[in-house]
């Protein structure tokens, strides 16, 4: 019964993490219908900005990811930008030739973290890494804790933005009818870019809790991208709250398959858990 | 100028543009292998190469082989089994090489193995596990030190016995070269009666080992062994240390893959400290032997311009003994005849940098050479530490021992 009860627990705190690198792809693929399938690499090429910074300046990692927000705010402008004006605007294949070309980012970004990172694996330290919180028998790793806090934090204060701001609620229009918008003057364009930035700057953080949790290697992305998008799918396409209850019900399923049934059976129960949610309901948990 | 030096000089570059105007006409002798550069196993991979392009400078500084100069013709199998046997068909077939080396590690070596075999081509393995166990090739020469199959699990459970272990967790990564290593664990644990109560075997990909060790812990084992992959090694004694592993267990590590690359060490720290784990050359005093440290000298000047392992202890010497014994059996046989190499290879003892190697039926080590050694003493973030001798104290074999087992492993841990 302590197993079983540690790894739900355990499961919720990796959930909540899972939740905090697919939020900003609930964004670009959910609401901005963009196939974003080098989100995973943005996500590494942030870990690499934390430990940068955190290796030269010995900042926290989580100022660190901060710290670059602002920057990935700009990167995902330009990406956007350069995505609309070379496949979106002109024609309806975008899709199939958009993957091509978020595929060749995430392979440039990879080589470009290789030539110069090299191909090592790369950490960060802090207070909280390496160290854990004891309840009585039970321990939990303080950095799974500080990744929860965050991820938790970083997912609210999306959905707030997303909900209650004037720009969220233009960013929700122009995903539900972006022609209808366009007559009311507004340039969806703009507003598609602006969403893609925040999507982005979101990944600073969600960078430095990769990092945090565990070390990082030029080619992580690959191993994120069917965990993010089977969050993503899971969750119902845009929608942030399910977003978080789908990553947590990975979360705690993967835990539990981790330590009650074998671990070789943890990725087939997560797929098998996104066709079941498919097969019942194809908008995904929260989805319209 | 005098006369004489003058004539000096004049045969001197006379002898030089002759000798270099023949190494040039001659073709290249070409060694083709692939090489992880990509991928998770790339840090082994590029320090691999490094150790290998370091013999063939050396040996194209000496003329070469046969008098002529030595080629590599290296691709990116990107740390894939999917990628290596095109590559390979590729090497023998399009750019027609004479000599064949494998790539780092088992993974990508396993799926060549029936095609070297079908071709009769000899080739000399680099750090895979029981590749050729089931396939039997006799022209397989593998330059890591492990020795009969079952001596790398035996050693580890010599020491954990002696500690007094009388039960076994194992916790492996679901891929070739760590099934290899549990399948031999399982079997001399029990020749020798101890229960294994914990065998589990994990995902590649795996993001969290929190979980998989407390379901460990409570099995309340007093041996464990662990067969990771470098992308693991580190999660698990993160995990290790926040979670706890318990006061019964004796002794812990012995198959972690990543544990001998600077920048894991590095990252880990103090985090490494008790941990008994497998190696193959470490800065101790017995280490030493000819060429071994003008090796290393060379080695540490071009690792900081490759951006590869600053201490490239695992691999890089082994890949320039691949290409000792190589040379050995090439001037002895004054032949490139695979078949005339591969008897040489087989029926003599070669001295490399690593210390002596010969070769059982199987094309493995005759006796094994793998150490076990215990980290103790670590500091955290500082690289320069592990080129001093005690930070990796040898605990097997006997013949390259510096010291004894320090047990329970939390006791070890201080």
């Amino acid at each position: 019964m302590d197993l079983l009860l540690g790894a739900v627990v355990l499961g919720v705190l990796l959930g909540c993490f899972y939740a905090a690198v697919s939020v900003g792809l609930s964004v670009s693929f959910g609401l901005l219908d963009v196939p974003h399938v080098a989100h995973p690499a943005f996500l590494v090429l942030a870990s690499y900005g934390v430990y940068q910074l955190n290796d030269s300046y010995d900042l926290d990692p989580l100022l660190a990811g901060l710290a670059i927000t602002p920057l990935f705010f700009l990167f995902g402008l330009l990406a956007y930008r350069v995505y609309y004006e070379t496949f979106e605007r002109r024609g309806s294949d975008a899709g199939v030739r958009g993957i091509a070309f978020f595929f060749g980012i995430a392979f440039i970004i990879e080589v470009l973290i290789i030539l110069q990172f090299g191909v090592d694996q790369r950490s960060v330290t802090a207070t909280y890494i390496g160290k854990s919180w004891r309840f009585g028998e039970f321990r939990v790793p303080i950095r799974q804790l500080v990744a929860f806090a965050v991820a938790l934090a970083l997912t609210v204060v999306l959905a707030v933005y997303l909900s209650k701001t004037f720009m969220g609620r233009a960013i929700r229009a122009v995903a539900q009818d972006e022609e209808a918008l366009r007559l009311m003057g507004a340039n969806p364009v703009r507003i598609k870019q602006f969403a893609f930035g925040i999507a982005t700057a979101v990944l600073g953080i969600a960078g430095a809790l990769l990092i945090i949790v565990a070390p990082v290697e030029p080619t992580l992305d690959r191993a994120y991208i069917g965990r993010t998008f089977c969050v993503v799918v899971m969750a119902g396409l845009g929608s942030i709250s399910g977003t978080l209850i789908a990553a947590i019900i990975l979360g705690v399923a993967e835990s539990i398959v981790l330590t009650m049934f074998g671990a070789s059976w943890a990725p087939a129960i997560s797929f098998a858990m996104l066709l079941g949610v498919l097969a019942v309901r194809p908008q995904g948990l929260l989805g319209r | 100028m005098k006369r004489r030096t003058f004539l000096g000089g004049a045969m001197a570059v006379a002898v030089v543009g002759h000798g270099s105007s023949a190494f040039a006409q001659q073709s290249p002798i070409k060694i083709g292998m692939s090489m992880p550069q990509t991928g998770g196993l790339a840090g082994g991979g590029k320090a691999s190469l490094l150790g290998i392009e370091i013999w063939r400078d050396d040996i194209n500084a000496k003329g070469g082989l046969l008098g002529r100069k030595v080629e590599l013709v290296v691709y990116d199998d990107k740390s894939s089994a999917s990628e290596t046997p095109a590559i390979y068909a590729k090497l023998v077939d399009v750019d027609k090489v004479d000599l064949l080396f494998a790539p780092y590690a088992t993974v990508p070596t396993a799926p060549i193995m029936p095609f070297v075999k079908q071709r009769g081509l000899l080739l000399m393995g680099n750090f895979s596990f029981q590749v050729n166990s089931k396939v039997g090739h006799d022209m397989w020469f593998n330059n890591a030190p492990w020795g009969p199959a079952d001596s790398w699990a035996a050693s580890f459970l010599d020491l954990a016995q002696k500690a007094g272990g009388k039960n076994m967790a194992l916790l492996t990564a679901d891929q070739e070269f760590a099934q290899n290593l549990a399948l031999t664990a399982r079997d001399v644990a029990k020749k020798r009666n101890i229960p294994v109560v914990f065998d589990q075997v994990y995902p590649p990909n795996t993001v969290e080992f929190s979980s998989i060790i407390r379901a460990l812990k409570a099995a309340k084992p007093d041996i464990v062994y662990v067969a990771s992959y470098p992308p693991d090694s580190a999660g698990i004694l993160r995990a290790v240390n926040e979670i706890g592993i318990g006061d019964d267990v004796k002794i812990f590590g012995g198959g972690m893959v990543g544990l001998q690359f600077a920048a894991v060490m590095s990252n880990l720290g103090s985090l490494l400290n008790g941990v008994v784990n497998y190696n193959t050359w470490l800065p101790e005093k017995s280490m030493y032997f000819d060429g071994t440290k003008e090796f290393f000298d060379k080695y540490t000047k071009r690792a900081i311009e490759a951006k590869v392992d600053p201490l490239g202890y695992y691999l890089a010497p082994f890949g320039y003994a691949m290409g000792e014994m190589i040379a050995a059996a090439v001037n002895s046989t004054k032949s490139l005849d695979q078949k005339g190499i591969a008897k040489y290879l087989r029926e003599n003892e070669h001295k490399t940098i690593v210390g002596p190697i010969a070769f059982a039926a199987d094309g493995e080590r005759k006796e094994t050479a793998t150490l076990q050694a215990q980290f103790r003493g670590v500091k955290d973030k500082d690289i320069e530490q592990f080129r001093s001798s005690g930070k990796q104290v040898i605990l097997f074999p006997d013949k390259l021992k510096t010291g004894d087992l320090i047990s329970p492993f939390e006791a070890a841990r201080k």
